[in-house]
């Protein structure tokens, strides 16, 4: 009897654990049909005054309060509102909204990510229909390119140059006649400033700045359309051997070894003569290190001329937004040549269209290294499920004096392969 | 007898208040079992599902249009040769290694501090106390961050070393392999040249070099100061399980002849087994789910080698979007750590259940040098002292706790 009482028990426990079970998956089927809005059929579009959602990756409160101010007056101007959020951390913010399916209706994106959001649909291809869109550099669009279409508008760009520091300069004994043009002079002047015992370049210790060197030389890791891996080219191959020498022979070093964060710091605090970076060391070394002494110039060229890399944002909007007609509009607004310099004198950035060119020259002269290099800038790789290869091919550059550069390369290749598909 | 139908009516007209009973029963649980399963089963289940599609994080993951992979994420991260199973493998060597310093490390460390602590001649207990537990209930971000510094190239650790005349690495960008700087240092192998044997093949797409490389030095760092901030909480555990051990069973041990180690291995240790087991399940669960330090300090970085599943878990779904695979690995180290857990268990047990021969029972202590059986011998203990120790009612323990205090 005890027995029988006791599996009557367990019998009702699991009529009872089946019965929760079910509910769980009723109600999680149900969830699943209440999930189930509107799939992939283009979003409802709204005529009425728009709200429109904006996420940036701010670089700081500059930019939030330029941007900000902008957008109020775009919004003032069209009778419609317009809030500006900065992201605390944006692709994972956006990877959550696009799961959500609650995107903001405009915001930034990296040229780096652009591939990864324009191959999966989430963004509106409005590129053309922005005025006069052939205003914008060459090397940017393509950037935003995808398939032929120009997704979106490039929000501005910076690109890399060779930054000297005056001081360390002049201990070596070196003039604005050294300034290194090619690969053979910087290894010239870097001996020089060795032999004075500073380090004489510090290099950032990922493609963003090891793959200047590839431009130089004439390579990439992808074919331009994005479709095909070169890694494995013999021009990669002589770029990393040279970075290597310089690594090996002390002439280079990545700023964790002088103790600092990034280039701009390493050069900063005085550790290194010469770095390579973007144009945001400006505002760096003017926040951090004022009193530091510098001059920028294009970085040398290598065997198969001058290179760079170019980074930018675009104004992404939404292909679920429910207010394109005026998403467009605003991004009409923030890319207008007058703008783009209101934005350039906020918070340091060089405006993506050629028109404004002259006004940002004009009042930036000494960022002209930096301008003057977008004509023969690489952008980001571009394309999708590229960003783990990519990491990858960072923690190979990170060991880069102690591996072989060509099986590194023979590696990247095989991973970019299997990741183009 | 169940299925006979007079007893199972006679079953069901008894039952009726069994049944009232359950059903009560399981109205109080309800908010409960409603809450966990809302929060945590249905989400759990939803990222199962989202481990067996393609999912891109565009719109739900339980739309019609979403590739269905079967098991397509797991067979990548272990029979396909690519990058994928390349990064799991190398979290996954990283993280044994973690475990394998950090948990012995930590519940050693732990029992040191507690026997300390929990020592009569002790003074200022209650600092030391407080001193070692305030690692544990410090953020560990602030003490991740901390440590950022205190590691620096031109931190106080290097400075220090230095003050010795030895030139410390590069910590937190020093990729290099602890072990393979070990057989490098005994003269085994040339790590800068390994031998072919080992770097030829291996499992899982990682050379037996690979995986012979032990914790990189940056990763030991972070060793360092989880082991620090953890044993803190494991202390107490520790402590609080000392201070239950009856003093009349030391006292007892001590008639016999046991001496100081002797009654540490043989009446202390045995009487923590249950509590040794928790701080090691505790433990192993923790270690192989290591996150925030990683997030912090390194995300991943010197070349992989501080990557660990659950952080690589992350960085693949909402950093690359590939949710599918993202999911299957966090599906895969939960198995690790049920697996290790049942393991572990396995093993605890079999000692339990005093099946070794004790070689080392020392002959005048017969009383103590029964501890480990003493799951056995419940109820027909011989000295007082194991009778004491079999029924630890509460009135004992509260009895013992104040002989201890006076």
């Amino acid at each position: 009897m005890k027995r029988s009482r006791v599996s009557t028990n367990r019998n009702i426990r699991n009529a009872a654990l089946g019965a929760a079970a079910c509910a769980v998956v009723l109600t999680s089927a149900a969830c699943g049909s209440g999930f189930d809005d509107k799939g992939g059929q283009p979003a409802q579009q709204s005529s009425g005054p728009a709200q429109l959602q904006i996420l940036i990756g701010s670089s700081g409160d500059a930019e939030t309060a330029a941007v900000k101010d902008a957008a109020a007056k775009w919004a003032s101007a069209n009778g419609a509102s317009a809030t500006v959020t900065p992201a605390q951390d944006l692709a994972q913010q956006l990877g959550q909204a696009f799961a959500g399916d609650s995107p903001p209706d405009v915001f930034y994106v990296d040229a780096s990510r652009f591939a990864d959001y324009a191959s999966v649909g989430a963004l509106e291809p409005y590129g053309d229909k922005i005025s006069n869109p052939d205003d914008f550099y060459p090397s940017l669009r393509t950037a935003f390119t995808r398939d032929g279409t120009f997704y979106c508008t490039p929000k501005d760009f910076s690109t890399l140059a060779l930054v000297i520091n005056q001081d360390l300069w002049a201990k070596a004994k070196l003039t604005d006649a050294d300034v290194p043009t090619t690969w053979d002079q910087l290894t010239a002047v870097a001996k020089k400033l060795k032999a004075v015992d500073v380090t004489p370049i510090t290099i950032g210790d990922t493609r963003d700045r090891v793959g200047a060197f590839m431009v130089e030389a004439g390579g990439w890791l992808t074919s331009p359309d994005g479709k095909q891996a070169t890694a494995d080219s013999p021009q990669n191959l002589a770029a990393l051997d040279y970075v290597q020498s310089l690594l090996k022979d002390k002439l280079a070093a990545y700023p964790k070894a002088l103790d600092a964060g990034w280039g701009g710091e390493a050069f900063g605090k005085g550790k290194a003569a010469m770095t390579i970076e973007g144009n945001w060391i400006k505002g760096a070394l003017q926040a951090d290190f004022p009193d530091v002494k510098y001059t920028v110039h294009e970085l040398p060229a290598g065997p198969k001329g001058k290179g760079t890399l170019s980074f930018t944002n675009c104004w992404g909007i939404s292909a679920k937004s429910k207010y394109k007609q005026q998403a467009i509009s605003f991004v009409e607004a923030m890319t207008t040549a007058d703008q783009q310099m209101a934005f350039a004198k906020a918070f340091g950035v060089m405006p993506s269209r050629q028109s404004a060119k002259d006004a940002y020259v004009k009042e930036f002269p000494n960022d002209a290294p930096f301008v003057n290099g977008v004509d023969y800038a690489q952008g980001p790789v571009n394309a999708p499920k590229m960003d783990s290869v990519l990491a990858d091919f960072d923690s190979g550059i990170q060991q880069l004096s102690s591996t072989e550069p060509k099986a590194l390369l023979e590696r990247v290749q095989k991973n970019t392969q299997a990741a183009l598909g | 007898m169940a299925g006979t139908t007079i007893p199972a009516r006679r079953g069901r007209f008894r039952g009726s208040t069994a049944m009232r009973e359950n059903l009560a029963g399981w109205l109080f649980v309800a908010p409960v079992v409603i809450i966990l399963g809302l929060f945590m089963l249905l989400p759990i289940l939803m990222a199962l599902w989202v481990s067996f599609t393609d999912w891109n994080g565009q719109g739900s993951p339980f739309r019609s249009g979403v590739p269905f992979v079967g098991a397509g994420n797991y067979t990548r991260l272990f029979t396909e040769d690519g990058l994928a199973r390349q990064d799991f493998m190398t979290s996954i060597r990283n993280n044994i290694y973690y475990v394998a310093i950090v948990v012995p490390a930590q519940t050693a460390l732990a029992l040191g501090l507690a026997v300390i602590v929990n020592s009569r001649m002790l003074k200022g207990k209650t600092f030391f106390r407080a001193a070692f537990f305030f690692p544990s209930v410090t953020s560990s971000v602030a003490i991740s961050v901390v440590f950022l510094f205190i590691f620096a190239n031109s931190g106080a650790v290097t400075s220090l070393l230095g003050a010795f005349g030895i030139d410390g690495p590069d910590w937190f960008s020093d990729s290099r392999g602890t072990l393979h700087l070990l057989l490098g240092a005994v003269g085994l192998v040339d790590p800068s040249a390994p031998p072919a044997s080992l770097t030829s093949g291996g499992p899982f797409g990682l050379s037996w070099w690979e995986w012979l490389s032990g914790p990189s030095v940056a990763m030991t760092t972070i060793i360092m100061l989880v082991v620090w901030t953890t044993s803190g909480t494991f202390m107490l555990m520790f402590l609080a399980a000392l201070q239950d051990i009856p003093v009349t069973l030391e006292e007892a041990s001590m008639l016999d002849g046991a001496g100081r180690w002797q009654r540490f291995r043989y009446v202390t240790l045995p009487m923590l087994k249950p509590t040794l087991f928790l701080v090691l399940t505790l433990g192993l669960i923790s270690t192989w789910q290591v996150f925030d330090q990683i997030y912090v300090m390194s995300q991943g970085n010197p070349s992989k080698t501080t990557l660990t599943p659950a952080f690589l878990s992350y960085q693949t779904a909402f950093r690359s979007f590939e949710y599918g695979s993202g999911t299957a690995i966090s599906f895969v180290l939960f198995s690790i750590i049920v697996l290790m857990t049942l393991v572990q268990r396995w093993i605890m047990r079999e000692r339990n259940g005093g099946s070794r021969p004790r070689r080392h029972a020392p002959r005048p202590a017969r009383g103590p040098g029964r501890g480990p059986a003493r799951g056995q011998d419940r109820g027909q203990g011989r000295t007082s002292a194991d009778a004491s120790a079999s029924t630890p009612t509460g009135a004992s323990t509260r009895a013992s706790a104040r002989s201890r205090r006076s």
